[in-house]
């Protein structure tokens, strides 16, 4: 303090003073990072939010250099992938971000959305950032399927095939409705290239647009923790909750350290698996198009194969689909159907811990017999898992009231 | 917003009819943007009607034609053929034609307007793989007592003469017939129900 300000601070702050009577960027910073108190004892769970808006750069940036090359008409987008993966300088380097990108969004996704319930992240009063949350999982599912479409191989026309058909399961508009999806009598050139207009532009805007305001609404309250109680009960003198420590420098030292991680992991996938044994890329999709040859095996990419096996579990077709939207569709009300009075796993007493166990068990028990052949005995084994994954929901709304909980502290535990 | 002075009722009506208005227009707006999405011109023109002619087409000889992306097949039975179809009722799923997708004058034992005349979907029911056509009478590898018929190579489903599924194979109904009339006795129209019919 004692030593003079040099001239470059001195017109430093000159500079900053005007930028801030113009646009302000220094109170921003002030408000939501070096000044945003998040509780302490954030662990590995936490890292998942910023990885997904990592990635989601890493979508954007690629995405828009792989428009550079890739036609989208039914002609020729097999053949211009091809071209991006072998012609191009680099293009098989930002296919294979993007492609594997996606993998690790969905990957990131549901550990973000598993995080929540742990911790009842979704619990009062933050149901619209969950609620967010889930309209950005949405759109990230539509955005997903038109993508996977784009390279015009066999499992992006089939799939796309039985994806629009689940909207000709209503009754007397589903026709029209899935003639207006593809406009035309099939899967055509016209299909691709609306898909293509929503995958680039529309559906990404959406997304920019509910992940602004997913922050919003989380910097409305702060962060939960897995505590589940409220930092800004206990404030100090100043005004600062007490178990809070500055987002800036402490958490973007946290989520820099957790990028680095990510990446040895996300670059070891590209550089040697990026097919990933035919999860992230599906074998059948190396063969182009043929609206005349339907593949033996039909089945979506990993992340959408738990609720397809809810559709396969279902014997009638209308049903099927209705309970296949429903699993997505249940999620939004999670908020209100846990009526716990504690809102972290860690004071909720075993009952939960059984219950959430085997819910993670039944959603990934579901993707794998998702992508199964389905045998009458992997059929039955959908069915009960189905019966698990909803039953969780159906129990916690009856439960959580009464069950046992633990005393909740005061202060953070570490 | 000042409120003193102001007529509130005025003011809320002003509101409320701006609205409406503003609502409704865009409706309106909206309107072009969501039938631009309804198939083009171009796809119509592509997805119209197909003619086919029948001459020179003989008894038991089939010719395969594309309408709207799939592929249509115009089987021409002899009389044998049509005699037999209903010796086999027994071993398909849905011989009545009750549960599967045809126009309401295919809803017969031959499936058909005129029956010497087998107008059918080749898609199988299944997953939509193209099935072979077997005409020939006699023991099959799949089928001991095959009375001719469709095989799809994909995953082994059957159908008969009739494009009638058998029991036991994944396609859950029969063979789809289009939409179809004759034009006169020697030229087909596929995509157009007779007059009157559906």
């Amino acid at each position: 303090m004692a030593k003079p300000a040099s001239s470059f601070s001195k017109s430093s702050h000159a500079f900053m003073a005007w930028i801030d009577k113009r646009l302000p960027v220094s109170s921003f910073w002030q408000a939501h990072m070096a000044g945003y108190y998040a509780p302490k004892n954030f662990n590995f769970w936490y890292y998942m939010g910023s990885l997904a808006l990592f990635v989601l750069v890493i979508q954007i940036l690629s995405g828009i250099f792989l428009t550079m090359h890739y036609k989208p008409s039914a002609e020729e987008a097999f053949a211009s992938v091809e071209y991006i993966m072998r012609d191009v300088e680099w293009g098989w380097l930002i296919r294979y971000l993007h492609s594997t990108g996606a993998s690790f969004f969905f990957i990131l996704v549901y550990l973000h959305m598993f995080r929540s319930f742990l911790y009842g992240s979704h619990r009062a009063p933050r149901e619209l950032l969950w609620i967010f949350g889930m309209l950005i999982y949405l759109a990230l599912m539509a955005e997903a399927f038109m993508g996977y479409v784009l390279p015009w191989g066999q499992m992006s026309y089939w799939g796309a095939q039985v994806i629009i058909n689940l909207f000709g399961a209503i009754a007397s508009i589903g026709e029209p409705l899935t003639e207006w999806i593809r406009g035309d009598y099939f899967i055509s050139d016209a299909t691709l290239n609306r898909f293509f207009a929503l995958h680039v532009i529309a559906l990404p805007i959406a997304l920019l647009g509910l992940v602004l305001l997913h922050l919003v609404a989380l910097h409305e309250n702060g962060s939960n923790n897995p505590d589940g109680i409220e930092i800004k009960a206990n404030k100090d003198e100043n005004g600062i909750p007490k178990d809070g420590i500055a987002f800036h420098p402490y958490y973007t030292v946290k989520d820099i350290f957790g990028v680095s991680m990510f990446l040895l992991i996300f670059a070891f996938v590209i550089f040697f698996w990026p097919e990933a044994g035919g999860l992230f890329l599906e074998h059948d999709n190396f063969l182009p198009a043929n609206p005349l040859v339907t593949p033996e095996h039909i089945k979506p990419v990993w992340y959408f194969t738990p609720y397809y096996a809810i559709l396969k579990a279902v014997p009638d077709k209308l049903m099927g689909v209705i309970l296949m939207f429903a699993a997505v569709g249940i999620l939004f009300f999670l908020p209100w159907l846990d009526r716990s009075p504690v809102k972290s796993v860690r004071y909720k007493g075993m009952w939960y811990k059984i219950m959430l166990a085997l819910f993670a068990i039944a959603f990934v028990r579901l993707g794998m017999l998702g992508m199964s052949e389905g045998t009458p005995a992997q059929t039955i084994e959908m069915r009960v898992w189905t019966f698990v994954y909803f039953g969780f929901f159906v129990l916690l709304f009856f439960l959580s009231p009464r069950l046992k909980t633990k005393p909740v502290p005061e202060r953070l535990t570490h | 917003m000042p409120t003193d002075g102001v007529n509130k009722k005025r003011r809320r009506f002003l509101v409320a009819t701006t609205s409406v208005v503003g609502a409704v227009g865009a409706g309106f707006a909206a309107v072009p943007f969501i039938e631009s999405w309804k198939p083009s011109a171009k796809a119509q023109a592509v997805g119209a009607p197909v003619q086919v002619s029948l001459d020179g087409l003989e008894p038991g000889q089939m010719i395969k034609v594309q309408w709207r992306g799939q592929t249509i097949g115009i089987l021409r039975r002899t009389e044998e053929i049509i005699g037999s179809l209903r010796e086999i009722d027994g071993d398909l799923r849905d011989p009545g034609s009750r549960e599967s997708e045809q126009p309401v004058f295919a809803q017969n034992e031959a499936r058909a307007l005129k029956e010497e005349y087998l107008v059918v979907n080749m898609h199988c029911t299944h997953l939509g793989c193209v099935p072979q056509v077997l005409p020939q009478v006699g023991p099959q590898p799949f089928e001991e007592n095959w009375k001719g018929g469709f095989f799809c190579p994909c995953h082994k489903s059957k159908f008969d003469m009739a494009g009638r599924v058998y029991k036991g194979v994944p396609a859950p109904t029969n063979l789809r017939i289009p939409p179809y009339s004759f034009l006169d006795d020697s030229t087909l129209i596929i995509g157009v129900n007779p007059e009157g019919a559906v």
